[in-house]
């Protein structure tokens, strides 16, 4: 298709102007991230004014262009020219975000002194946001706070971006706003009151660290795959921390027994993938425009039932060690130390490597969801229920299929979609999140999610609806 | 050695039908993805025999497929568009980048040799029914057995002056979208002539890369000679709410040239000129049979057949855009230009083809369209004009994008179609509800259950039917939506 790739440029070859307004939302935008960079590279940025103007910047700005963006167009599907634009097609804007963020999470987990984070006295872009650690909870920025602020960030203006997109269908307007209110609550703002309040993650006046628990309730193992590890269990105990910090043990552990096979069966993994979930608020906020980048081929189907199980049997194996080892204080299991060999080698590749590097990093290159499709043992727990025991189904609107692909096209977790729309059937795939996406872009109003009676749910039909040729008997 | 002489034996028993009606028993290893499982050992059809597609669109694939599902035939689709089957219906998301075109391909590459379905790429030039023998463009040869005929449709041209000029053309095939890709870069208007469904297409794939659009359409409202006034109107304002510079009731005189041949500007009915750099021809589509000539195989528009898809010549059946039935069908068209008949047609003609004489018996009529950013729908027949014995309920959302029509018999009040636009229905429903005769209070009754827009989605059933109550003197109550009866429609 060389003949009908427009151009090799950076630019969309066709650009449709770019309005005062647009230039406006842009400018502010880029403004803030220009204060980003300036005090990564130790500009001295007075953090009173530089942090509003980095986070009010970016989020204003974004929301403005955003706005300006799709309001001014009849509603509807928006996806021109999505396979000519540099960004959103493997061109070198692509590969620029996605060297820059892959960059970004390798210094994060390994590097954090490079951008800043020296205990004690900050640096750079996370001295910058010291001022709001200290509003929070009275302790100066670490790397993490800096990530989970600009986390909440992406997905909160990315979000609204994305609502002004399909601002015609409910079902996404409803999904998006639940999804930043998780984020900006659950993940962001509930957690860090709780640790200014000092129920986690305190250091006595004497020096002594209490130990931290994470607090945020929708972080549910096995995706926080440290939840069993020792110091994290401590922290749930610690006397300090009470009632909450039991409080949280109990919520943890009631969210992966019963709230998630309960949620699951009734209405498929879509509650927390696509409605709930960090990773999936990223995905389907900031990772958007790259949903069509992921592989639909049957190898990469294949690859995935590997990889994704692979992980989530590996991350059972180290629970297991763990919680072995926590109850018979052993620290060794098969006369294998459980650090050194289960926690330490999963936390780095699955947990950092995995979901975050290549998860976040590569967005540009393999879509958006490469880690909840390949490598979350959360969502590879819930497609097991969703798969055989779930009310979910996408349901196919008999046979007014027309085979044109969108929806497999604009499938995040690279599903085939139009091979079961086609023949008429159903989808129930174990990996669906539940976007809704594949029945927004249908030209035809073939694809219907919902969760309905298991009965039947994924029978395939002898033949299409509207033929009488055939009789079923056959 | 021993392959050749056996070749030889088995041409040789075919050729003096000694092993007409043997049975040959599918070996183990031919056990293919689209067989049904656990049969170790499959009895097939009589004869293995050469069956030849010509095309490669929805009618030639799909009679291929299932072929190939019941059968061990061997299958040859001959195509001088494209290597692989695409989805025609796609081309304009190609243009407008939504997809490349590997996205419109609906099987992976490596299906059609997993599933023995040879492709080939050539362009027939002629067929000798009595021989049995096609010849290709470069004067190669293949033998069939069966030959069926699925070559699909080519853009109207009404002879305007000015018609072959470089830079006007219409849009069916993907030389159609290459050519087309070529002749819009840079340009500053185009105009396209013809108000149906390709038109419209068209003019959203011009607009996807800012490109003015001038919309000739001869009627004198869009598509009015299928959709009822007040639908139409909805399109119409649609059409102008993208900035299309839509003239109704404008005809093409002629297109005229600049001096390197290619279109520079139309004249329209009444003589005014529009300066253009690309004319888009969409005033509807004919059947793609040309090569036919002097094959014997009749043809008038199309190619004449009968409700088993069989031409008058032996052996040759003909599917899809291309087929003309002697014997419409109801109250449908001799000629179905539409993806979904050239699909069930080719589900009959395997059946056909492999077990045993099937009729193509397509039921109650459906399609869909998407016009800019409204979808539509429609099941059952909705006239442009409702017939003597029909009455018409319309309901349209303040909005202007929402619609829903009922058709249904005075007398009986039996539903007799309807039309949706901006609301997704379900088809099992209506399906179901035409069988078994339905009234349209019956429907109004459930119609939540037909209801197929996405979950969280405003639902306008009440509004609706206080509107039907109010305008016909009824009293119907809106059931709630109930899975058991949506099971039942699919049942």
């Amino acid at each position: 298709m060389s003949s009908l790739d427009p151009s090799l440029s950076i630019a969309n070859p066709e650009p449709k102007n770019t309005d005062a307004i647009q230039k406006l939302g842009l400018a502010l935008a880029s403004l803030g991230l220009l204060v980003l960079f300036l005090a990564w590279g130790n500009v001295s940025i007075p953090a009173n004014i530089g942090l509003p103007i980095a986070l009010g910047g970016i989020f204003i700005g974004v929301a403005i262009y955003g706005a300006r963006s799709y309001a001014n167009q009849p509603e509807g599907i928006k996806n021109n020219g999505v396979w000519f634009k540099s960004l959103t097609s493997r061109g070198i804007l692509g590969w620029m975000v996605g060297i820059v963020l892959t960059g970004f999470y390798v210094l994060l987990y390994w590097y954090p002194e490079f951008i800043g984070y020296k205990p004690g006295a900050n640096e750079g872009l996370v001295k910058l946001f010291d001022p709001l650690s200290m509003f929070f909870k009275g302790t100066a920025a670490s790397q993490w706070f800096v990530y989970g602020t600009l986390y909440t960030l992406a997905i909160t203006s990315l979000g609204i971006k994305f609502m002004y997109k399909y601002r015609h269908n409910r079902y996404q307007l409803i999904r998006t706003v639940v999804v930043m209110i998780s984020q900006f609550f659950l993940a962001y703002f509930i957690p860090e009151i709780l640790a200014g309040l000092n129920y986690n993650d305190v250091t006595t006046a004497s020096g002594d660290y209490l130990g931290y628990y994470n607090t945020d309730i929708k972080n549910i193992w096995p995706l926080d795959y440290d939840f069993f590890h020792d110091w994290q269990q401590d922290a749930f105990r610690q006397e300090s921390y009470q009632p909450l910090g039991v409080l949280f043990l109990f919520i943890g552990m009631a969210m992966f027994l019963v709230v998630t096979p309960v949620l699951t069966y009734y209405v498929g993994k879509r509650w927390y993938c696509s409605w709930v979930c960090g990773c999936g608020g990223l995905a389907e906020t900031a990772g958007d425009p790259f949903r069509h980048l992921s592989s639909k081929k049957l190898g990469a189907w294949k690859l995935e039932r590997w990889l994704i199980h692979g992980v989530m049997v590996f991350v059972f194996v180290m629970t297991a060690a763990t919680v072995y080892g926590y109850f018979w204080n052993t620290g060794e299991v098969f006369g294998l130390n459980i650090y050194e060999n289960f926690q330490k080698p999963y936390g780095f590749l699955i947990g950092a490597a995995f979901s975050g590097v290549i998860g976040v990093g590569f967005y540009p290159m393999l879509g958006n969801r490469v880690w909840c499709r390949f490598g979350c043992p959360m969502a590879g727990y819930m497609g097991i229920i969703q798969r055989f025991k779930s009310r979910f189904r996408i349901t196919t609107n008999g046979g007014q299929c027309i085979s044109c692909g969108n929806c497999s096209t604009y499938c995040e977790q690279g599903i085939d979609v139009r091979a079961y729309a086609q023949k008429g059937q159903n989808i129930v795939r174990a990996s669906c999140v539940g976007c809704g996406v594949c029945s927004a872009v249908c030209p035809r109003g073939v694809l219907k999610l919902e969760n309905g009676p298991e009965e039947g749910r994924a029978d395939l039909p002898p033949i299409i609806i509207g033929n009488e040729s055939i009789k079923v008997a056959e | 050695m021993l392959t050749i002489l056996l070749n030889w034996l088995w041409s040789w028993l075919r050729q003096v039908g000694y092993i007409d009606h043997g049975f040959l028993i599918d070996r183990s290893e031919h056990r293919h993805w689209l067989a049904t499982k656990n049969h170790t050992f499959r009895i097939i059809s009589p004869v293995m025999q050469h069956i030849v597609i010509i095309g490669n669109g929805i009618s030639g694939i799909t009679t291929a497929r299932h072929i190939r599902k019941k059968s061990d035939h061997h299958i040859t689709v001959i195509s001088g568009e494209t290597d692989h089957f695409f989805s025609r219906t796609a081309l304009m998301y190609i243009y407008m980048g939504h997809m490349k075109y590997e996205h419109t391909k609906p099987y992976e590459d490596w299906f059609w040799k997993k599933n023995r379905i040879e492709l080939k790429k050539a362009w027939v030039e002629s067929i000798d029914t009595s021989g049995k023998l096609l010849t290709f463009s470069g004067g190669e040869t293949m033998k069939y057995d069966k030959l069926v005929l699925a070559t699909g449709s080519k853009p109207n041209k009404f002879g305007w002056p000015g018609q072959d000029l470089k830079a006007v053309q219409g849009l069916y095939s993907y030389q159609d979208l290459e050519s087309m890709e070529q002749d819009t870069r840079g340009i500053s208007r185009a105009v396209i002539v013809g108000g149906g469904l390709i038109g419209i297409e068209m003019a959203e794939m011009l607009l996807s890369r800012n490109i003015p659009v001038t919309f000739l359409v001869r009627e004198a409202s869009f598509w009015n000679n299928v959709l009822p006034p007040e639908e139409s109107e909805m399109i119409n304002r649609h059409i102008k709410e993208h900035h299309v510079d839509l003239r109704l009731g404008a005809e093409l005189k002629e297109i005229l040239s600049d001096e390197n041949g290619r279109a520079r500007a139309v004249v329209t009915g009444d003589g005014e000129e529009i300066a253009c750099q690309f004319v888009g021809l969409t005033a509807g589509v004919s059947p793609n049979i040309g090569f036919l000539e002097g094959s014997g195989i009749e043809t008038n528009r199309g190619i004449m057949v009968d409700e088993y898809l069989q031409t008058n010549a032996e052996g040759v059946y003909a599917a899809g855009d291309c087929a003309e039935f002697r014997t419409p069908n109801g109250q449908r068209r001799p000629i179905e230009q539409v993806w979904y008949t050239g699909r069930m047609m080719g589900e009959a003609l395997a059946h056909t083809l492999c077990k045993s004489p099937t009729k193509y018996e397509p039921g109650h009529w459906f399609n869909s369209a998407k016009f800019f950013d409204i979808e539509y729908q429609t099941y059952g027949w909705v006239w442009a004009q409702p017939k003597e014995n029909e009455a018409s309920f319309y309901w349209e959302h303040e909005g202007g994008k929402i619609s829903l029509r009922l058709v249904f018999d005075k007398e009986s009040r039996q539903l007799l179609g309807v039309n949706n636009f901006g609301i997704r229905l379900r088809h099992h429903a209506f399906d179901k509800w035409f069988k078994e005769g339905r009234t349209v209070d019956f429907v109004l009754e459930h119609l939540a259950d037909a209801n197929f827009d996405p979950e969280l989605y405003k639902q306008y059933e009440g509004e609706i039917i206080s509107r039907f109550n109010q305008e016909q003197n009824t009293n119907i109550r809106l059931k709630k939506k109930s899975w058991k009866r949506i099971l039942e429609l699919v049942s």
